[in-house]
């Protein structure tokens, strides 16, 4: 049980230092082009990454599970629409929660 | 109005609530592999990075080695600093609001707070989206971890898809604006796809900052733009 707690604190305090790196980083390393235009890109791969493997994958397989391809099609349909956010979020859940209930596994 | 991004309190409240739903499905995960529900609520109170959090709860729940299963949730949050490097510059924050604010930086508030047209309604779409998810996702935790996840089924909801349709949309507007970003967000998903089957969960996506790396080494030399701007 003790080990548990140290595990959970310790993940803690480790992820807290990492997010804390990141907003103290020198503003004259950010001053090189490049290193901005890294830090400008790196959502733009790592949210993309993330939501590709979320809706892709389960586990370590990947997965063409069609809820929730259809979830994102249909966001990605209501985006091209021009709709506001939370419309192209409520189009993917309700997509995905309807197939669902029609028995997609 | 960006397309795909409403007003920065619209977008926060949305995902936040939307999002935090999900800390239902953390604490029932917790309980089940063996957390209290006190230990469930540490974590997400204080780390507060899903991925992290999830990496934990998982290897606890295989009976991984302790040490290892903590190095591993701390190597996924290494996504957040990557993610402060970009925010820094936007949200500036000093002293006591850095050490607050740094709790913050995570996929969802950065997504947002790029999502807006300029800085003020940046550090609001940070402020409110932050706020938001953090009161749902610690209140959805608790519930979970005493038992309330079996009430309602987030995945009959579809709220598995709500996190990938929110990024995807909260990136639209920079995906619009240069075929780099394109470039680098196909790169990025197709890198994290093509290793989730030999690296070990959380880490494909981390992998996929290489493509970022790319972009900016692929820029064209500085001394290219005057020469092109002094020509009539």
């Amino acid at each position: 049980m003790t080990g548990l707690w140290i595990a959970v604190l310790a993940t803690a305090a480790g992820c807290y230092a990492l997010k804390l790196a990141g907003l103290t980083v020198p503003e004259r390393v950010l001053d090189h082009r490049r290193v901005r235009r890294f830090a400008e890109l790196v959502p733009v791969a790592l949210l993309a990454a993330l939501s590709a493997v979320e809706v892709a994958t389960s586990g370590h397989s990947i997965v063409l599970d069609p809820a929730r391809l259809a979830g994102l099609g249909a966001a990605v349909v209501a985006l091209l629409l021009r709709a506001p956010f939370l419309a192209v979020i409520i189009a993917a859940a309700a997509t995905t929660a309807l197939l669902r209930a029609a028995g997609a596994p | 109005m960006v397309q795909g991004a409403g007003s920065p309190v619209r977008d926060g409240l949305g995902l936040g609530l939307a999002v935090g739903v999900s800390g239902l499905a953390f604490g029932a995960a917790a309980a089940g592999s063996g957390l209290s529900a006190w230990q469930a609520c540490a974590l997400s109170a204080l780390a507060f990075t899903g991925a992290s959090q999830f990496a934990l709860i998982g290897a606890v729940a295989v009976g991984g080695n302790l040490v290892a299963a903590t190095a591993g949730a701390i190597l996924l949050g290494s996504r957040n600093t990557l993610y402060g490097l970009r925010l820094a510059g936007l949200l500036q924050l000093r002293g006591a609001r850095r050490l607050v604010g740094a709790q913050g930086v995570i996929d969802e508030t950065t997504a947002v707070t790029l999502a807006q047209p300029d800085a003020r309604a940046s550090r609001v779409g940070f402020a409110v989206t932050f706020a938001c998810l953090y009161v749902t996702w610690n209140i959805a935790t608790l519930a979970g971890a005493l038992g309330a996840g079996t009430l309602a089924s987030p995945r009959a909801l579809g709220l598995d898809v709500v996190g990938p349709a929110a990024f995807l949309a909260l990136i639209w507007p920079r995906l619009r604006a240069g075929r780099t970003e394109r470039v680098v967000a196909v790169l990025g998903a197709a890198i994290a796809l093509g290793l989730t089957p030999v690296l070990p969960t959380g880490v494909p996506v981390i992998l996929a900052a290489t493509a970022a790396l790319g972009g900016a080494l692929a820029m064209s030399p500085p001394a290219a733009a005057p020469a092109q701007a002094g020509r009539p």
